[in-house]
């Protein structure tokens, strides 16, 4: 694998996977939008990426000239041999495959799921109440949508490990290693085979076996292949993107005493809090592929190249949000674009408010005093989702 | 003084966001899909006009309509 080269000039040749991207992508993205509302580079066989929120959703809107047949930008396009719909889909197929995924997630799905969430957050905390230091991303942030997810779907949540392995073969070191990506997408359809044949003979009362009794707009149940992606979407969709939002919001409250202090005295905050998080820190950036040549902010954009699209980076944009590079969590007007725009809306998005929600509360509620342990070191995640993967933290009152 | 306020969900914009319900909750409701629609006729009751402001005015996808009668 060779080692890419260090950017020099962001605007004409970025690379998202640079760490001084992942470090601290705000500054660049500043940049890069004073130069241009969409940003070209040469590298991973072509990318676009709009910088303005404008532009973010203009793209987002346009299912015409921009398919979500791939979505992730790696270093090669191989040939498209597994999708997982709704979010590899584009219309007419896309809208009859998310309507299948949408009822189990409504916000009155995630009241009854809420109860558990609770528990699997006070479980992990009973771990680690007593230590003066933790990495709060491997003891507490990692496992929360992991096991949610798991425990909806109807599989044991202590196989969450392996789950967060095959995340990170797929999401990071896939970007660049073809042959990792591969074994990993073949590793998690062979275990949730094993799972689906299981409820052939013998149903649940889960999120799999739900997919299997759905029909598709045929009339027709779902072939294996269709529930096999997506419960592969779910899993690689759900965890680590929820991970990061909690680890980036305890992150942002453990270097912010005044916020955890308000938050701690004002609980009605926490709803704008977790919006503003969510805006601020927005974990996602997805991709399309470009399929007819158009025009998106005056800027000519033409096929053969992939489009970061940086929901991350229109929340940042300071002609749509006041202010946009402070964290206000009472901020009243919104309009963050975290869990995407138009037909492709994050399908779990109540699941990961939810998620966020409970997981600070029940936090803050345990442990009201924590701060960055100076002798640690954060560390983000590069590329897809950018979150903290490693959070380390004093817990109780500076002595 | 201002006549009553009237809020509508446009259904082909509105992508199921729930920002709507979970900052009005009695102004809105959602269908099985989790997509939104105002409740009633839209007629915003008395003492909840901030609230149909506030909803509009997180709505990402710009699907909420306010007039006033």
């Amino acid at each position: 694998m060779n080692k890419p080269i260090p950017v020099t000039d962001w605007v004409s040749d970025f690379d998202h996977t640079d760490p001084r991207w992942t470090e601290n992508p705000y500054p660049i993205w500043d940049e890069l939008r004073a130069e241009c509302p969409v940003v070209h580079t040469n590298r991973f066989l072509g990318v676009y990426m709009p910088t303005t929120y404008e532009a973010v959703k203009a793209i987002a809107y346009d299912t015409e000239h921009f398919s979500s047949r791939r979505i992730i930008v790696r270093n090669s396009r191989p040939p498209i041999t597994q999708t997982a719909p709704p979010i590899t889909s584009d219309p007419p197929e896309h809208k009859p495959a998310k309507q299948l995924l949408l009822p189990p997630f409504t916000p009155d799905a995630m009241k009854k799921l809420e109860p558990r969430v609770r528990e699997i957050c006070n479980e992990l905390i009973d771990q680690f109440i007593n230590d003066p230091s933790i990495d709060a991303a491997a003891r507490y942030t990692k496992h929360i949508p992991v096991r949610a997810i798991a425990h909806m779907l109807g599989i044991p949540e202590q196989d969450g490990d392996l789950f967060i392995k095959w995340i990170h073969e797929i999401l990071e070191l896939g970007i660049t290693d073809e042959d990792t990506l591969m074994r990993a997408v073949e590793e998690m359809s062979h275990y949730f085979m094993g799972h689906i044949q299981a409820r052939k003979s013998k149903p649940t009362d889960d999120l799999i076996s739900t997919l299997m009794n759905a029909r598709g707009p045929d009339g027709q149940p779902l072939s294996d292949m269709h529930v096999l992606g997506s419960l592969r979407l779910l899993l690689i969709a759900g965890i680590d993107t929820t991970w990061s939002a909690i680890g980036a919001s305890l992150w942002h409250l453990a270097k912010t005493p005044a916020d955890r202090e308000r938050l701690i005295a004002e609980p009605s905050l926490m709803p704008t809090a977790i919006e503003e998080f969510l805006r601020a820190y927005a974990p996602v950036t997805m991709a399309r592929e470009v399929i007819k040549e158009t025009t998106i902010s005056g800027c000519p954009i033409k096929p053969e190249n992939m489009v970061l699209l940086s929901f991350p980076a229109a929340n940042r944009d300071p002609a749509m949000f006041p202010d946009a590079d402070k964290v206000l969590i009472d901020r009243k007007e919104n309009r963050h674009a975290a869990f995407g725009l138009g037909i492709h809306r994050c399908v779990g998005s109540n699941l990961a408010r939810m998620e966020m929600t409970v997981a600070i509360e029940e936090w803050l509620k345990r442990i009201p005093d924590f701060r960055l342990d100076p002798a640690g070191k954060v560390t983000w995640s590069e590329g897809t989702v950018r979150g903290p993967r490693q959070l380390p933290l004093l817990l109780g009152a500076a002595r | 003084m201002a006549g009553k306020l009237k809020i509508h969900v446009d259904p082909n914009k509105c992508q199921g966001h729930s920002r709507c319900k979970s900052l009005a909750p009695e102004l809105f409701e959602l269908d099985e899909y989790g997509n939104a629609h105002e409740v009633g006729d839209g007629t915003v009751p008395d003492g909840l006009e901030d609230k149909a402001w506030l909803a509009k005015s997180n709505c990402p996808e710009l699907a909420i309509d306010i007039t006033e009668d």
